[in-house]
């Protein structure tokens, strides 16, 4: 287990390299001044301009630069942001968690109904809900989440009036930031509308988390199923099913778990694909997430915002990948034995 | 086996089920409550773009004097009715002397400042602070004078500096303005939007702790509402003035969701996200609906296609009635404001009590246009700019596509047209420094009176605080208007005014357009009056009307129905 952890550990110190390698180099690839790039500060005096060329080493050479960048990295200075000129990592703190709350409801929905969805269709192998199951989820796959988006706006919010259409929650409720996941927040806050902000929050979840969890459900239901139809074909399966065990005990007791054991895997590797969809959700839904800042910055070009805001993002998803890795080494054993990273 | 099967199938369904209960749940577990709901108490209103300022002594924008002058403050003396009479507000009464000139205000006693996270008042209005107020516009050493610009444009316009000899404190709720000159719209000045009165203590305050900015970020008012938080481009929240000298307003908290994008709004409104919105689009969807009301006023206000007559070619008047009678303005009201303006013959709206019937609608002539480009030495065509702006305006909806179809007009005459715009506030300044041709623009009126369309659209002293972005400078016209502001007598005064515009429509520096209807959207269940025939939006008498009983209790049997539902489980 030791090694095991070294070696994802050794594999994060060496991508992160490569991607903070890569998010300084950005800053001599887009137009401008490097330092300026770095720093973000726009309209800064002589002597300021030559303290922060000094912090970044500017007269030094190159490799030189880059240390003293990934320096300012690991102390959490991100430059600042062209646009509004505040701090970057200060935005990218207020902003990150709502696309984590976005992603995590969408992944739990996506989780919830894609993965029994899988099952049954596994169940019942080549019957008509297996190709019903299966064809749905095709069709949904297909499915682009801009035009999915739009016409769940269309649709439930306008033409029903259920559910609203833009923001994390009505502008009414003062909900003071301090976890930065909203359903959090309100449950802390002390205010007199606790439950109708939490029910307001809720209703605006809603839809965004439902567009974004359609293509991650459907390539849930994809993979429950084939795991679930190779589970049911081993022959530990067929020696419990001869010594006349139940329909029941067979599934829950023996398949169930051996079959979500090789979907976990996925699953991390699944969030990696679900923000970037969160990512155009955010915009049509005027999510307050990273996703949407990121597409802000880069029309209003924030150098500064994109690069940094790439290197959050990039990082984050590792983490998630790595975390996943550990989680499905914890449950199967088996897996404890692989020394290399995937 | 098969019942087996069955069992675990509906076994999944039920988990799930039980889910969406829960969901739906949290969605109806409400209603219980015997007080109105947050909502019920609240009002959000879309708004179309953020305020520059929350100090309407500095601008003249719309979009800031709706978000600011109405919600946080109060003026000596406002409109009421639908005669716009001069009716008392911080001040009970006022006197005029015989000749005009001094002008004496008594204040009533019992006017509270707002108190915020930022400021407690310690005192109740007093004259001082009418004196901070007007001090900082028309004294250049007040210390408050240069904090924020120094740029007060709307009494630039009208030469307040030049008109007031002096402001003298009687006592704390005495007040006297004395005048160099007797002006007729000196009364009327006072009570637009942008003549509001600020806190004196709160300025003191603000020098000591040094932060003199705050007071027009951090605003302290008499008005209806106090301000809570503001986030850039985001949302302004006020809160109800609990202390208003008046009634106090009925709704608890009003909040701006500041939506620029036209389409957001209209998407806002009909899913029930904001309960008002600003300058809606597809008024025949929001008329279909049973739920929603449009609202509108003809708005006191001209959008116009206006020519610097300091640039060739259009210093030269025939170039400019030639272009004028190149224009198709039929199609423009048409397509532009769907129909929904009226013809402008002049710049100011015929329902103005200055308007002479005797002034000719110019004709769309473009065979007549090409020979008088002919006479002026340019029968070979020329290529000009038209500045487009970049906002919708109720004045101008649609600058660029307006631009478009007088860029198709001129076509037909040999004039190539190149589209410019830019971004709303590096439009403005470049226009205020000339270095356009012709702009697409227009004025709201601030009040009723006819020379607030003469004089700050296209008086001399206007070109130099920048709304004259014509540049245009007659005497004669000036003349005529100084004659009119200096007598009481209507009829006189109309017939200076009628005369003024023909030298305008002789001239012709600019070319009225039309004169837009303002619209607004809004909820069924909000009432009161919230547009006003000119200047801003108003949310002071504004409250929602609570729904019926009935549906209520339904609401209450269905999330009981859920409940059982989820006691079977």
């Amino acid at each position: 287990m030791l090694i095991f952890t070294l070696r994802r550990l050794n594999l994060f110190i060496f991508t992160m390299l490569v991607l903070t390698l890569l998010s300084f180099s950005l800053s001599f690839l887009f137009p401008g001044d490097p330092v300026i790039n770095l720093s973000g500060q726009l309209n800064s005096t002589e002597q300021q301009l030559a303290v922060i060329n000094q912090s970044y080493r500017m007269q030094d050479n190159i490799i030189w630069q880059y240390f003293a960048y990934i320096q300012h990295i690991i102390q959490g200075d991100f430059g600042l942001s062209m646009s509004s000129q505040s701090p970057v990592i200060d935005e990218i703190m207020i902003l990150l968690p709502a696309t984590i709350e976005l992603s995590l409801v969408a992944l739990l929905i996506a989780m919830f109904t894609g993965i029994p969805l899988g099952f049954i269709a596994a169940i019942k192998h080549n019957k008509t809900s297996d190709n019903i199951i299966l064809s749905v989820a095709m069709f949904g796959y297909s499915i682009p989440v801009f035009w999915l988006g739009l016409l769940a706006i269309l649709f439930f919010s306008i033409g029903l009036g259920w559910l609203p259409s833009a923001g994390r929650i009505s502008l009414l409720f003062e909900i003071e930031m301090v976890t930065g996941i909203q359903f959090f927040d309100i449950l802390m806050s002390n205010s007199p509308d606790k439950w109708q902000a939490f029910q307001d929050a809720t209703a605006h979840i809603i839809l965004p988390a439902c567009v974004v969890a359609l293509a991650p459900a459907t390539i849930f239901v994809r993979l429950a199923r084939a795991s679930m139809i190779e589970v049911l074909e081993t022959s530990y399966i067929r020696a419990v099913k001869a010594k006349g065990l139940s329909f029941q005990q067979i599934i829950f007791r023996h398949a169930l778990r051996n079959a979500l054991i090789k979907i976990i895997r996925h699953v991390g590797l699944q969030f990696a694909n679900l923000v970037t969809i969160a990512m155009v959700t955010e915009v049509i839904f005027s999510w307050p997430g990273i996703g949407r800042w990121l597409i802000e910055s880069i029309y209003q070009r924030d150098y500064t915002a994109i690069q940094s805001g790439l290197l959050v993002l990039s990082c984050f998803i590792f983490i998630v990948h790595i975390l996943t890795d550990f989680i499905y080494a914890a449950l199967n054993p088996l897996a404890r034995g692989n020394k290399h990273g995937s | 086996m098969i019942l087996n099967k069955v069992i675990t199938t509906t076994g999944v369904g039920l988990l799930k089920y039980s889910a969406l209960v829960v969901i739906i749940l949290l969605l109806c577990a409400c209603g219980d409550s015997n007080k109105l709901s947050l909502s019920q108490r609240s009002i959000i209103y879309c708004s179309e773009g953020s305020p520059e300022t929350f100090n309407p002594q500095l601008v003249t924008s719309g979009t800031t004097i709706d978000a600011t002058s109405h919600q946080l403050y109060d003026r000596l003396i406002t409109y009421k009715g639908k005669e716009n009479i001069l009716s008392p507000a911080l001040a009970k009464s006022w006197h005029v002397t015989k000749d005009g000139k001094k002008i004496t205000f008594y204040l009533r006693q019992d006017v509270a400042f707002h108190q915020t996270d930022y400021f407690t008042p310690s005192r109740k209005l007093t004259a001082d602070d009418v004196l901070f107020s007007f001090s900082r516009i028309i004294d250049k050493e007040h210390p408050y004078h240069h904090i924020s610009g120094g740029h007060y444009p709307f009494f630039q316009s009208v030469e307040f500096g030049n008109l007031i000899e002096k402001i003298e404190k009687i006592n704390d709720y005495t007040i006297r303005f004395q005048l160099k000159h007797a002006d007729s719209t000196f009364l009327a000045n006072l009570a637009t939007d942008f003549a509001i009165i600020l806190s004196q203590e709160y300025a003191e305050q603000l020098a000591l702790k040094k932060k003199e900015h705050d007071i027009d970020l951090h605003p302290i008012g008499t008005g209806p509402f106090k301000l809570k938080e503001y986030h850039i481009g985001s949302f302004i929240r006020y809160y109800r003035h609990d202390d208003y000298w008046q009634d106090q307003a009925k709704i608890e908290q009003l909040v701006y969701d500041i939506s620029p994008s036209k389409t957001s709004r209209l998407t806002k409104l009909l899913a029930k996200e904001c309960d008002v919105s600003s300058y809606p689009i597809a008024h025949g969807k929001i008329k279909e609906r049973q739920d929603l009301e449009l609202d509108s006023v003809t708005a006191l206000n001209i959008g116009y296609f206006g020519f610097n007559t300091k640039k060739a070619p259009f210093n030269n008047k025939l170039v400019r009635l030639a272009v004028s009678l190149a224009i198709n303005k039929q199609a423009l009201i048409d397509t532009v404001y769907q129909g929904q303006a009226e013809m402008a013959n002049s710049i100011i709206p015929k329902s103005s009590w200055a308007y002479d019937d005797s002034i000719q609608m110019q004709e769309y002539n473009p065979i007549q246009a090409k020979a008088l480009l002919e006479v002026a030495g340019l029968a070979q065509g020329f290529t000009m700019d038209i500045w487009a702006m970049p906002v919708q305006r109720s004045y101008n909806p649609n600058a660029v596509t307006m631009a478009k179809l007088i860029q198709a007009d001129l076509k037909e005459i040999g004039i190539t047209v190149n589209i410019i715009s830019y971004e709303w506030t590096t439009f403005l300044r470049k226009l205020a420094q000339g270095e356009h041709q012709t702009f697409l623009l227009g004025w709201y009126a601030d009040h009723p009176d006819p020379d607030n369309f003469f004089s700050p659209m296209l008086s001399c002293s206007a070109t130099e605080t920048g709304n004259n972005r014509t540049f245009w400078c007659n005497k004669e016209y000036d003349a005529l208007l100084q004659q009119a502001l200096q007598t009481n007598n209507i009829k006189k005064r109309k017939s200076y005014y009628a005369a003024a515009m023909k030298v305008i429509n002789e001239e012709l520096p600019l070319l009225p357009i039309a004169h837009s209807k303002r619209y607004q959207a809004r909820d069924k269940a909000v009432k009161g009056k919230i547009l006003a025939d000119f200047g801003g939006i108003s949310f002071y008498q504004v409250y929602k009307e609570s729904p019926t009983q009935n549906p209520e209790e339904s609401e209450n049997e269905g999330s009981s129905n859920n409940l059982n539902v989820e006691a079977k489980h």
